[in-house]
């Protein structure tokens, strides 16, 4: 969809002389996104040679994970920036609902029904969703129908729910989450495992092979300019490649010791000499970001409700002329914030087996910082999703590398302030020469 | 259909749409005072007056962007009610607005389409065939044109003006409002919306022109209405009056015979 990706650089005149940037040019990527990959690779590249273990199968998984919770919002966050608005309350509605996840699951099932109860999990999911989508309405009803500045009714829920937090807990921890509930977080136990992996990954090759080859039908059907045969294939051939990369990565981190030996034990299997080996494989956060993702793209480009979206934020007036229900659109986009609030909340939860007060703290800034760098405009109209996910795994990957090489937390976030404020300029700066 | 013709149909056809005894006030200010006005099929009717006068407003009451205080809007001589945009686009009036109300970081298809996308079966939207659709309308009135998934921020005056009327066209408009549909175009992109306007009134559409170019209005229009301070002066035949006797309505706010010597020599001083 090249309407609603980051406009500016792929509208360079073209120039005269073949060049690799006509070559990208002439496979349609957005050059953008095409150069956060890059700075992706050379932020692993360059962790990589400061501390090679960090390449390790294990590092790449639990960065995934956490990763997960804040990219998961950004998907979110750009339709609430593409629509001119913002929002600053997702850290504490996260820990909010975070904390009363594990406050049923604590307190409220052992005294009703009853500890251990097989659907413990998917109540406490629905109960969690059911409350993102209260707390999202009511913000949003306060911003498209009484039109209350976002920023301003954000920031009151940044103070609101982080007081509820206290309210609801006491004060202090609430702890333990139900053990199915927990698999939400991700782990050895809570991934796919060897096999569902390989499934997972074909699956994803096998609908992105359908999606090129049923465009490129459609639009012969219709006659319109195609992309060079090449330059499909090439595309293909990348996707397939980094998803069964992927699953080659996951699968080659083995369950720990002990953990095997308790399965083996529980299960009635003879341990082999050299312990049992269990492919451990795409962790469950990952597999919900991937879901999430592939959703929010679909809702974004290919349904009304993100058309609305991006027309409201291009041009209120004409989105309100043209008869669309801006208000409605508006309220929705916070409906569905707070549903992925209680996404990213329940991933939280289930990686601590509990509630913690300062659960989902400065999420805020993180998922907002990943739109930007993802190419997001504030003036509105201008975003995407993968962009943002780009945006967040850049985020991440800094974070996470750093604390890896022994930084401390305050100096990581002096590095992400510079890299925030720099990419942003640079950003600027291509746009106003592009133009 | 040569100018006789169509001021004969002006006569005899029943009137495509009729506004009868609109008010509409800001607060204080009265900006449409009791205007009656219409408009029959195949017909350009020019609607000029200085800024202010009211003109804008009384389309957007037509349009559906205004709610008129009080009075009536006749479709095909019985009473409607238009309460939005979109009641307005089912009796077929389409408005092309000064402020072009394109969303700029849209392409062309999803400009045409807005608030009315072609969706498939599951209610996806149907890119390819509103890409289609788009590259045939705008085959039509634009036949360069090729940009068509570029956002038209990056487009020119005319192209996007195309746009806008495309809009119009594709929906098979039977009422079309003009607001200022030359304002920002170059000489050679206005004369293709003067033809466009042509070729549209020959396929029995009626057009409300709004324009400050009193020269546009004369050319394209068969009657004019005068605005001024909310009021209609006067509705006059094209045949019947001269530029400067519409100059003399926008300017004084009265009928060419009741205007005195001296408001007749200040005129002149002033031009």
């Amino acid at each position: 969809m090249t309407d609603v990706a980051g406009a500016a650089p792929d509208q360079l005149a073209p120039r005269g002389r073949s060049s690799i940037l006509d070559l990208i040019r002439a496979t349609e990527i957005d050059l953008r996104q095409f150069g956060m990959v890059v700075a992706l690779i050379a932020i692993w590249i360059g962790l990589g040679f400061q501390n090679s273990t960090i390449l390790q199968p294990v590092n790449f998984l639990s960065f995934s994970v956490q990763a997960a919770g804040t990219a998961i919002l950004a998907t979110g966050m750009v339709l609430v920036i593409v629509s001119r608005n913002i929002d600053l309350s997702v850290g504490s509605v996260v820990g909010f609902i975070g904390m009363f996840y594990a406050h049923l699951m604590a307190n409220v099932f052992p005294a009703t029904i009853g500890v251990n109860h097989p659907l413990a999990w998917i109540i406490a999911l629905a109960a969690g969703v059911l409350l993102g989508i209260i707390i999202g309405g009511l913000q949003g009803f306060l911003i498209a129908y009484l039109e209350i500045p976002s920023f301003v009714v954000t920031l009151g829920g940044l103070f609101l729910f982080r007081g509820l937090i206290w309210q609801l807990s006491g004060g202090t921890t609430i702890a333990p989450d139900d053990p199915t509930f927990v698999l939400i977080g991700g782990g050895p136990e809570g991934s796919l495992g060897g096999t569902l992996s390989w499934v997972f990954g074909v699956v994803i090759c096998v609908a992105a092979v359908y999606l090129l080859v049923n465009a490129r039908r459609q639009r012969r059907r219709f006659g319109f300019p195609l992309r060079p045969l090449w330059a499909e294939v090439l595309i293909g051939g990348i996707a397939i490649a980094v998803v069964l990369g992927a699953v080659v990565t996951a699968n080659s981190y083995k369950w720990p010791a002990g953990l095997a030996t308790q399965y083996a034990l529980k299960h009635g299997i003879v341990e082999p000499p050299g312990g049992l080996q269990i492919d451990a494989g795409i962790p469950f956060p990952l597999v919900i970001l991937i879901g999430v993702t592939i959703l929010m793209t679909f809702l974004a480009t290919r349904r009304r409700f993100g058309r609305d979206i991006y027309a409201f934020g291009g041009n209120p007036q004409a989105a309100e002329l043209a008869g669309i229900n801006t208000r409605w659109t508006v309220m929705k986009i916070f409906i569905l914030m707070g549903i992925l609030c209680a996404i990213s909340g329940a991933i939280a939860s289930a990686r601590l087996n509990g509630g913690t007060l300062d659960l989902g703290t400065g999420y805020e800034l993180y998922v907002i910082a990943a739109a930007v760098i993802g190419g997001t405009l504030f003036a509105g109209g201008v975003g995407s999703i993968p962009g943002a996910i780009l945006g967040a795994l850049v985020m991440q990957s800094l974070q996470y590398g750093l604390s890896f090489l022994q930084f401390n937390s305050p100096q990581i976030n002096m590095v992400l302030a510079v890299v925030l404020v720099a990419v942003v300029g640079i950003d600027q700066w291509a746009r106003r020469r592009s133009r | 259909m040569t100018a006789e013709a169509a001021a004969m149909t002006t006569t005899t056809a029943a009137p495509l749409v009729e506004l009868r005894n609109i008010n509409v006030a800001f607060g204080g200010v009265h900006a449409v005072r009791d205007v009656s006005i219409d408009l029959r099929p195949g017909e350009v009717v020019g609607l000029v007056g200085g800024n202010g006068a009211g003109k804008s407003t009384l389309t957007k009451v037509l349009s559906g962007a205004q709610r008129a205080d009080t009075g009536q809007i006749l479709i095909s001589g019985s009473p409607v009610e238009i309460s939005n945009p979109r009641d307005a686009k089912e009796f077929g009036i389409e408005t092309i607005y000064q402020t072009l109300a394109l969303a700029d970081n849209l392409d062309a298809p999803a400009n045409l389409f807005l608030g009315r996308e072609l969706t498939s079966r599951l209610g996806n939207l149907d890119d390819d065939r509103m890409e289609d659709a788009t590259r045939k309308v705008m085959g039509r009135l634009n036949p360069n044109f090729q940009r068509f998934n570029m956002p038209v921020k990056s487009l020119s005056g005319g192209q996007r003006q195309a746009v806008a009327i495309a809009r119009a066209v594709y929906f098979n408009a039977k009422i079309l409002i003009m607001d200022e549909p030359t304002a920002a175009l170059g000489p050679a992109e206005t004369a293709q919306v003067r033809n466009l306007v042509r070729q549209l009134k020959n396929e029995g559409i009626g057009i409300f022109l709004i324009s400050h170019d009193i020269h546009d209005v004369y050319d394209l229009a068969d009657r004019v209405s005068v605005m001024y301070h909310g009021r209609i002066v006067d509705t006059v035949n094209k045949h019947e009056v001269s530029t400067d006797d519409i100059l003399g309505m926008i300017i004084l706010g009265k009928k060419p015979g009741d205007v005195t010597a001296s408001e007749l020599e200040q005129l002149e001083l002033r031009g």
